[in-house]
């Protein structure tokens, strides 16, 4: 298989890292909210802040080194409906990655706790101390996760079904291991 | 130097040394703490208190100063947090109702600078603090304005799983700002 139909190492890894964050932000953040107030889910929510402003930043770098970079061509049997919805998902999947750290920062300046990022680095606060916004915004941070859920239920189930049903090099294309795939 | 002048400097002398600052006027005079949680900083104050203080601009070593914080009025910024600090391993409100300091000395730091220095009881125990603060004089009315750190583990502020310095530090900055209205000074 040509090195060209592949994506390249660096977007490679950038994108397993971004799914690796977003596999321990996502269930940290869920967890820290149902926890009573306590010293463990003070730390908990900060590592869940520092992890979504990671996201922010590396979902910055992707789209940065994505708009320098030709992603390799999808397998010609895909159809075109199929990669008019495969642009769409990706559009989406990187706007609620850029969505929903921001709305996090909000909410958690809203609140009147300043995110310092990995206790080191105060952010700035986006917006003033204001409960009614606080809850908005919480609001919206849970509706993108949700949105977020589905985005990526999608995006594996359709990677899924290109590798074993279709058979065709998909899931190759983005693939840690350089295994190929015959037809 | 004429009569007119000495009388002038005579008068001045007098003023200054005819009013004591007295009445703390509790609407306008704040106590407000200051603290990191994992490095954030965070801030919140407490809504009662009642303070006494004598403080003559001329006399300030015989100045004295008595507070009494009612620590169920804290507002750490949300109720969770505010529910939380009311508990045991906190405040304990319920057997520790308030907070006191008393003043023992006041030194004057030069300038409008004084440090005063007392003893702070808080959840059952005294410990020894000074603060040094600032006056601002506008006719009949002073400003005081100072701050000073304490560390809560010294009064068994948060115990338990809250004694953890590193998430919750155990710094604290206090800092109050007193208005108080002048009556004339006793002899």
């Amino acid at each position: 298989m040509p090195a060209a139909n592949r994506y390249t190492a660096t977007a490679i890894a950038l994108h397993w890292l971004a799914a690796l964050l977003i596999l321990g932000a996502f269930p940290l953040g869920l967890y820290a909210h149902e926890l009573a107030l306590s010293p463990l889910k003070l730390k908990l929510l900060s590592y869940h802040k520092w992890l979504g402003v990671t996201i922010l930043l590396l979902t910055v770098a992707r789209l940065a080194w994505r708009a320098m970079h030709r992603p390799p061509p999808m397998a010609g049997s895909i159809s075109p409906w199929q990669r008019r919805a495969a642009h769409g998902l990706h559009h989406l999947l990187y706007l609620v990655l850029l969505a929903i750290p921001l709305s996090g920062w909000l909410m958690s300046s809203a609140k009147g706790f300043p995110v310092v990022y990995l206790g080191l680095l105060q952010l700035p606060d986006l917006v003033a101390k204001n409960a009614g916004l606080a809850d908005i915004f919480k609001e919206i941070h849970e509706a993108l996760n949700a949105g977020l859920l589905a985005l990526v239920g999608l995006h594996v189930a359709a990677a899924l079904k290109h590798h074993f049903i279709d058979r065709d090099d998909t899931l190759y294309r983005m693939s840690p291991f350089g295994k190929e795939i015959q037809p | 130097m004429n009569k007119y002048l000495l009388l002038a400097l005579a008068t001045l002398a007098f003023r200054a040394d005819a009013v004591e600052f007295s009445q703390v006027q509790a609407d306008k005079s704040t106590l407000s703490f200051g603290y990191t949680q994992m490095g954030v900083p965070s801030d919140g104050k407490f809504g009662k208190f009642s303070a006494a203080i004598a403080f003559d601009p001329a006399k300030p070593a015989a100045a004295s100063a008595q507070l009494e914080i009612d620590l169920a009025s804290i507002d750490t910024g949300s109720k969770e947090g505010n529910d939380e600090v009311a508990g045991k391993q906190w405040f304990d409100v319920k057997r520790f109702p308030s907070a006191k300091f008393v003043s023992s000395s006041v030194k004057p730091l030069g300038g409008n600078r004084f440090e005063v220095a007392g003893q702070l009881t808080l959840k059952g125990k005294t410990r020894a603090v000074s603060a040094p603060f600032t006056i601002k004089q506008q006719g009949t009315v002073a400003v005081f304005d100072g701050s000073f750190t304490l560390k809560r583990l010294d009064y068994a502020i948060g115990e338990g799983p809250w004694a953890d310095v590193g998430t919750v530090a155990n710094e604290v900055q206090i800092a109050f700002h007193v208005v108080a209205g002048a009556v004339p000074a006793k002899k």
